[in-house]
């Protein structure tokens, strides 16, 4: 095959990247903002409603576990984790979700426009990394009014946020192909979110494990960030990843799943995106 | 016309096939679309069915087409509803991949085939230009210092900060044009756009077609509208089941769809001499009977000019129908055809139709005949551009008109004379 035929091969198969990088972000800024503006500027009270739904959750749980189960007395700030690993899943969540059926709800531009495919999972994650940009700020608000100490270490929150993203796109791009394919797929995954949910140290933290069950938790890439997120901005004395892994080549694991996850999510969309338009 | 656009001069020779290199290259393209028997639509089909073989048919939308098309050129791509035409033109669009084959687009194409695509009805109409400058590949600032050109173009000043569900149909289209045409692409493709807007506007976007023409941008058109292919096009394509049938100038690649619809054209029929009563159609309705008729209910063989009179057609359905169309053409003794329509053009809906059910269509006209020989061909068509043709008759009645000056014309219309001496 000479040259110019492959590279008009190229240009002609829509793909996952497209050739145009520059685009390629336009694309996915415009479709990630357009639907936070969709979603929190169409109501009257925008900000508040996107903050209302994790606020409530925060609240029901807190109430639960405090009051009526007695439960989180021994762990400093424990309304201050809470709140943060709820706004964290809900970002995980929201991604996961939001890219399920997001290929089947865009079908209109996949079969009328050519752009690089992967821009719609994107623009999913994008918009749930702007939600969770603006509940940081009441997360921010709720830890300094509870007197947490400003560090240095609040600075990990940036790449356990980002990890974070990576696992959840990841996982959205595998499940929006499959779901192409297997409409089963958006009750599959609800399940195994919720198994995902309490298998997390979301509720509770992670050094209320034994240390067996530790290890095997441990695995669970929501589980290493949560628990180096508490160390890192809540409280300085708190295991962290290293001491959580048991220190060693473990604390590697969560790493390599989150980026063999991410690989496999790649790999399959890559070898699905010529064929989206008209599978749909 | 004077456009309030802003493009970039576009380069290379306009129109003509003697330009250097091809901008379209279409080398052998096939695309077939598997339709499975049963749908496994889930994981839980596939766990519980492991081993059952999926069995499926195959549709070869697109059968070894070949095609290229020169650099500045009015391309278009017709055929009948099915025959594949919109999925070469996603193959060419990069939105579908082929099968086998080869594409080749030199220069950038536009990303899009469709007018107003991601238009969101919740958006105001000052957001969503915004938003589909940059889906078709636009820069934010690009799209900004756009904005005023698109605006003015469309004529929607008034109505920036309305939302785009409150706009009617007409301004919507409007709207998505004027965006389109600010793509900065040399290879344009285009389906199915001129069968929107009003008249007014529609008379804009062809001017504006012909400005993109003569700034030497390759255009790829896909219509079933015959008239816009004569008009604009320089060459065009017409597939039929996915295959090739013809490809060359407008005017007889709209005879050749013309005969693909009702089975041959009227022309070739007057030539076919007087082997009259031909039959064409799928016959899911039939003629039954045609007939001229006075006013009074009357069949007559023979009018005065300038006394109207009916032309009637008795039809009965073989299958349920909706919104058939009823077509008469009018065609004088030399077989040039004098007058034609359909209920499609004047009447719109007509109603649906049961199995077994028949019906009598009367088409009252004015009589501006001249003395002549009249033949009347009846037709029943399924509704939707690019109709099929359910049946067709030709020739089934005849009336004789006499009366009137022979004028040489072949109508008579009113008219009147004012003289006035100069001076």
């Amino acid at each position: 095959m000479s040259a110019t035929t492959t590279s008009s091969r190229r240009r002609h198969a829509p793909s996952a990247f497209g050739d145009d990088l520059r685009r390629f972000w336009n694309l996915t800024v415009t479709l990630a903002t357009t639907e936070f503006k969709l979603r929190y500027f169409g109501s009257v009270l925008g900000y508040f409603w996107s903050l209302a739904r994790p606020l409530m959750f925060f609240g029901v749980l807190y109430v639960v576990f405090t009051q009526v189960l007695r439960f989180g007395d021994e762990i400093d700030h424990y309304p201050v984790y809470l709140l943060t690993s709820i706004i964290l899943w809900t970002f995980f969540v929201d991604t996961t979700n939001g890219c399920v059926q997001c290929l089947v709800a865009r079908e209109g531009l996949l079969r009328k426009m050519r752009f690089p495919r992967l821009v719609i999972p994107l623009s999913v994650a994008l918009t749930a990394l702007f939600n969770l940009g603006t509940n940081l700020i009441a997360v921010l608000v709720f830890a300094l009014a509870s007197g947490v100490e400003v560090r240095w270490t609040w600075l990990e929150m940036i790449p356990i946020v980002a990890l974070l993203a990576v696992f959840a796109i990841g996982i959205g791009m595998l499940l929006s192909v499959l779901y192409v394919r297997f409409r089963d797929i958006q009750p599959i995954w609800e399940v195994f979110s919720q198994i995902l949910f309490y298998g997390s140290p979301i509720l509770y933290v992670s050094s209320m494990y034994e240390d067996f069950e530790q290890a095997a938790v441990m695995t669970n890439p929501i589980a290493a960030l949560l628990t180096q997120m508490r160390r890192a901005f809540i409280d300085p004395n708190a295991p962290g990843l290293i001491s959580a892994t048991g220190g060693g080549l473990r604390v590697l694991v969560p790493f390599i799943i989150i980026a063999a996850v991410f690989a496999l999510g790649l790999w399959v969309f890559s070898r699905e995106a010529p064929r989206i338009a008209e599978n749909l | 016309m004077t456009s309030t656009t802003s493009h970039p001069p576009a380069p290379g020779p306009t129109a003509g096939e003697s330009a250097a290199a091809p901008a379209v290259v279409v080398d052998g393209v096939r695309k077939a679309f598997r339709l499975p028997h049963q749908q496994y639509s889930t994981l839980k089909e596939r766990a519980l069915h492991p081993f059952r073989a999926t069995t499926y048919d195959v549709l070869q939308a697109v059968d070894d087409v070949n095609f290229e098309v020169a650099e500045g050129e009015f391309f278009g791509i017709v055929g009948r509803n099915g025959s594949g035409k919109s999925t070469l033109l996603k193959c060419l669009a990069g939105i579908y991949d082929v099968d086998e084959g080869h594409l080749a687009v030199n220069g950038r194409l536009s990303p899009f085939i469709e007018l107003g695509v991601g238009f969101n009805m919740d958006l105001t109409a000052r957001d969503n230009v915004m938003i589909n400058a940059i889906m078709l590949g636009l820069t934010r600032q690009q799209a900004r210092d756009r904005f005023d050109d698109i605006i003015a173009f469309a004529e929607l000043e008034d109505f920036l900060d309305l939302k785009l569900k409150n706009y009617s149909s007409g301004m919507t289209v409007r709207l998505a044009f004027s965006v389109a045409i600010q793509v900065d692409a040399e290879v344009l493709l285009i389906d199915e756009v001129l069968a929107v807007g009003d008249a007014a506007f529609q008379q804009k976007c062809f001017a504006e077609f012909q400005r993109m023409k003569d700034a030497g941008r390759t255009i790829l058109f896909v219509t079933h509208d015959m008239g816009a292919v004569e008009r604009f096009c320089d060459r065009a394509v017409l597939l039929e089941k996915g295959r090739m049938v013809d490809l060359g100038e407008p005017a007889a690649i709209a005879r050749r769809y013309n005969e693909l619809n009702f089975g041959r054209t009227v022309h070739q029929m007057s030539e076919g001499g007087d082997d009259s009563d031909e039959r064409f159609g799928d016959q899911a309705a039939q003629i039954v009977d045609a007939w001229f008729e006075s006013l009074d209910g009357e069949r007559i063989a023979e009018a005065a000019h300038g006394v109207p009179f009916r032309a009637v057609l008795e039809a009965r359905f073989n299958e349920a129908i909706d919104d058939p169309i009823f077509g008469f053409t009018l065609r004088n003794d030399v077989g040039t055809t004098i007058f034609a329509t359909t209920t499609d053009l004047d009447h719109g809906s007509t109603g649906s139709f049961r199995a077994g059910e028949t019906v009598v269509v009367r088409m009252e006209f004015q009589n501006l005949l001249v003395t002549s020989q009249y033949r009347l061909t009846p037709s029943i068509a399924r509704a939707g551009i690019g109709a099929d043709a359910l049946d067709l008759r030709t020739d089934l009645a005849t009336v004789f008109i006499h009366g009137g000056h022979y004028t040489g014309g072949v109508v008579n219309v009113p008219h009147g004379f004012t003289i006035e001496r100069a001076g």
